[in-house]
């Protein structure tokens, strides 16, 4: 059986920066992994070459066996992998559902007809909405974006993430900005969460993430300090030191 | 626009030579081509989200092409309409192709770059071009033997496909592949992480913008009957890339009311006052100033703005 | 050999007027992303008004010198009273700068007729140079002389006044330099002025060569976007090199082969461009 994700030996530089040293990583199907590091230590730049956004120096990833090293970002997508960004990248002008439809629409063959009319396909709107009940925004599906709050356009940002079925779903902060009280409902979501998705999530908020996560890889300045399950990872000197506060 | 409004418009366009003297029959041509023009570009940048400054490149290929070929080839516009919309979409791609290469600012330089590679090459080769002479003599098509040099027979056949162009057009926007289109031009990097090739789509929309400039460019050369390289200046494409923005980018109306207005301007505002630029280039600022997303968008948030307040 | 000796001086100061005119553009786009289109316009008014000065009267270097301040001053009017109230509307800035354009086009065929006007260079350099048995363009000579100086000038302003430091700070990092406290308001307006002081200066310089005519920015803004775009926004040492290049390619090219001048001129702006998008030595992106 393959691993969800399987990272070797991953390196990368900017201008003389290590950014990513020599990061060894590897995720069963289905397992929910934590990354966590204080600001700078390369966790947004391990997203982005995950996801194909950054070309590493060296080194490879596979996904479900495949090898990605040197694929596209799209063609990450169709292998299975669906990521949600830290600052909101929705479409403010367009309705809940449309945005979700886009993503739905990006792994149909549909997308490449220039002839009928989008909103005649009532089986992609249909699904679209199911996602967004399944995030509690049913009843806004067709409120704009730019109408909803903060806490609402988070979670249509998770709604599109799921909208592939991934095998993999990257979820960088998703609770970044959040309220007490949608952080409560977002994570309940994210732990509602198919078994057949495996995710691997930045975060900063410890209680929920560690509430999570059932395997943990802490970074600092971009090589892999300690990994192991929750309670192996925590209780490590070298976590407390660096990240815990001593 | 509701479906009612839009009939009548079709009606009233469709009885103008009825109405008006011939004159004003011509100028209705000449807008509705102008229309067509500047429906084209806005594919490119209202819907993907591409600024060109080299959109002439496509209406003087194919003006140029169908010219060369019914006076040096002696081909008749059957065989000649077609190979024209052809030849001038394969270049189309392959100046996509080119361009696409960068985006941004380098993506506006290159689409001027190109079209004046064009215009260069119009004004210097003088062996196919005629160079500053321009190429004249040429005919009007007679489909289905239609005698099309009366000028209420060529509006009606210019009315007609500009119908046909919006059309299609007011279809491919509404389509799955328009919705991704659009979705590039707000979030590329998003779109390619759901598995959008945004430059696909990209380049699918270049070429589908150079294949109706091409056909705004047939239309303008049988109107015309002459063509000439300014079409293919600078100029040009700036005055069809004012029509969009000021029109009102992103919107299917937008392009045909800046299109009225560039062509309105040009040929009654020369009438009167003899330096037209200067009135094109003020009004243009005064609209960027006073409604930036383009007199359609303005209109619309006014008429808004103004039903709220009643409430 | 005089042939090539000719073409080589005359390439020098075509680059040479290129570079003043890029610089002020890649200075401007650098800084406050604007791609001003009216930038060829402010080139032609410079020439126009040197031309005017000249005829009144005034000394050559006078004439230039009130050539470039004239366009200084209406560079600030336009910051001020249009570009400023688009910030942010990128697009809108680019459809303003080139109704201007159009404007500036048509006032000076207003103000100085459609025949283009010739400008005499100062008596001392109107005449070549002759050493070794060849002519020496003398005037050329100059053109390239203030080019190189006004380069170098720039180059000092932008790495060791404050006001340079200030202009870098902005371009890598607008947010930060206004949290550190640079008044990006004054600040765009200067750079905007000193663009068009670039601008005009070149125009100015270009008279005796190019004469001012109608049309002139409509032949000099592609060639300046050309410059910046082939050297790369952001460099100044890839703008010096480009406006060269360009300078040489567009006079041979117009000597040798003058029904492909412009293709020779596009062409291999395009296969670099098509292939290395960020330029020549661009770091920034366009």
């Amino acid at each position: 059986m393959n691993a969800a994700l399987e990272i070797r030996g991953l390196k990368k530089s900017f201008g003389g920066i290590a950014v990513t040293q020599d990061v060894h990583l590897t995720m069963e199907p289905g397992e929910r992994r934590l990354i966590i590091g204080p600001n700078g230590a390369g966790k947004t730049t391990l997203f982005g070459l995950i996801a194909g956004e950054i070309r590493p120096d060296a080194g490879s990833i596979r996904i479900f066996g495949q090898d990605v090293t040197r694929m596209t970002v799209p063609a990450r997508a169709r292998c299975g992998l669906s990521r949600t960004y830290q600052i909101i990248t929705l479409f403010p002008q367009d309705t809940l559902a449309h945005n979700v439809v886009l993503g739905l629409l990006a792994v149909a063959s549909l997308r490449h007809n220039p002839v009928t009319l989008l909103r005649r396909h009532t089986a992609l709107h249909d699904r679209a909405v199911e996602l967004l009940e399944g995030v509690g925004l049913g009843s806004k599906a067709m409120h704009r974006v730019a109408d909803v709050s903060y806490g609402e356009q988070r979670r249509v940002e998770l709604a599109i993430g799921l909208a592939q079925a991934p095998r993999l779903l990257l979820l960088d902060e998703p609770l970044a900005g959040l309220s007490q009280d949608e952080r409560t409902v977002v994570q309940r979501l994210i732990a509602q969460v198919p078994r057949e998705t495996a995710i691997l999530m930045i975060e900063h908020d410890m209680d929920v993430a560690l509430e999570f996560a059932e395997q943990i890889t802490v970074l600092h300045y971009g090589k892999v300090l300690v990994e192991g399950d929750r309670k192996t990872v925590v209780e490590h000197p070298k976590t407390r030191e660096i990240y815990l506060g001593h | 626009m509701n479906k009612l409004a839009l009939l009548l418009l079709l009606a009233a366009l469709a009885l103008l030579p009825a109405l008006v003297g011939e004159y004003y029959v011509n100028l209705g041509s000449q807008i509705l081509i102008a229309v067509i023009f500047a429906a084209s570009l806005n594919l490119l940048v209202g819907y993907a989200g591409l600024t060109s400054l080299g959109h002439a490149a496509y209406l003087g290929l194919s003006a140029y092409i169908a010219g060369w070929l019914a006076l040096r080839m002696g081909m008749s516009h059957a065989f000649a309409a077609p190979i024209t919309l052809l030849a001038t979409t394969a270049i189309g791609g392959v100046f996509g192709w080119i361009a696409l290469r960068a985006s941004g600012l380098s993506f506006l330089m290159l689409t001027l770059a190109l079209s004046q590679v064009v215009w260069g090459l119009a004004y210097r080769w003088t062996s196919v071009t005629n160079g500053d002479n321009g190429l004249s003599g040429l005919t009007r098509p007679a489909p289905f033997g239609i005698d099309l040099e009366n000028s209420n027979a060529y509006y009606w056949f210019v009315l007609l496909i500009t119908v046909a162009v919006m059309g299609v057009i007011g279809r491919l926007v509404h389509s799955p592949f328009g919705a991704s289109l659009r979705g590039t031009k707000d979030q590329a990097r998003r779109m390619s992480s759901m598995g959008y090739n945004v430059w696909g789509i990209r380049w699918c929309a270049f070429v589908g913008a150079s294949f109706l400039g091409a056909v705004a460019g047939l239309l303008y050369v049988y109107f015309h009957k002459y063509v000439h390289p300014s079409v293919l200046s600078v100029t040009s494409s700036a005055e069809v890339l004012l029509s969009v923005i000021a029109g009102g980018a992103g919107t299917l109306a937008g392009p045909a009311v800046g299109a009225v207005l560039v062509v309105l301007l040009k040929n009654y505002a020369s009438g009167y006052i003899e330096r037209w630029n200067m009135l094109l280039g003020a009004v243009f600022v005064f609209i960027v100033l006073v409604m930036p997303h383009g007199i359609v968008p303005g209109v619309r948030g006014l008429l808004t703005r103004g039903k709220e307040g009643k409430r | 050999m005089q042939f090539w000796l000719t073409q080589t001086f005359n390439s020098l100061a075509l680059g040479g007027l290129l570079l003043l005119l890029s610089s002020g553009f890649a200075l401007i786009f650098g800084l406050m992303r604007i791609a001003n289109l009216t930038h060829g316009a402010l080139f032609m008014i410079g020439a126009y008004v040197a031309a005017s000065a000249a005829r009144a009267g005034w000394g050559f270097a006078a004439a230039v010198v009130l050539a470039a301040l004239a366009t200084a001053l209406l560079g600030g009017l336009i910051e001020r009273l249009i570009l400023r109230r688009l910030t942010g509307n990128a697009q809108a800035q680019v459809l303003a700068t080139l109704g201007l354009s159009f404007i500036a086009a048509d006032m000076c065929l207003v103000l100085w007729g459609g025949d283009p006007i010739p400008i005499a260079p100062p008596g001392w350099l109107a005449g070549p140079v002759d050493w070794f048995g060849f002519s020496f363009p003398s005037y050329r000579i100059a053109v390239i002389g203030v080019s190189v100086v006004a380069a170098a000038l720039l180059y000092v302003l932008m790495e060791r006044t404050r006001l340079g430091a200030r202009i870098r700070a902005g371009v890598d990092d607008m947010p930060m330099a206004r949290a550190v406290g640079i008044r990006a308001s004054a600040l765009f307006t200067s750079v905007f002025c000193l663009g068009a002081l670039l601008a005009g200066l070149g125009g100015a310089v270009g008279g005796p060569m190019l004469s001012a005519y109608p049309g002139l920015d409509a032949d000099m803004l592609p060639l300046a976007l050309i410059v910046v775009i082939l050297g790369g926004v952001g460099s100044l040492m890839g703008t010096f090199l480009a406006s060269f290049i360009i300078g040489f390619l567009y006079t041979f090219g117009t000597a040798l082969v003058p029904d492909l001048a412009y293709v020779i001129l596009f062409l291999p702006m395009i296969v670099v461009l098509a292939f290395r998008p960020s330029g020549l030595m661009g770091g920034a992106r366009a």
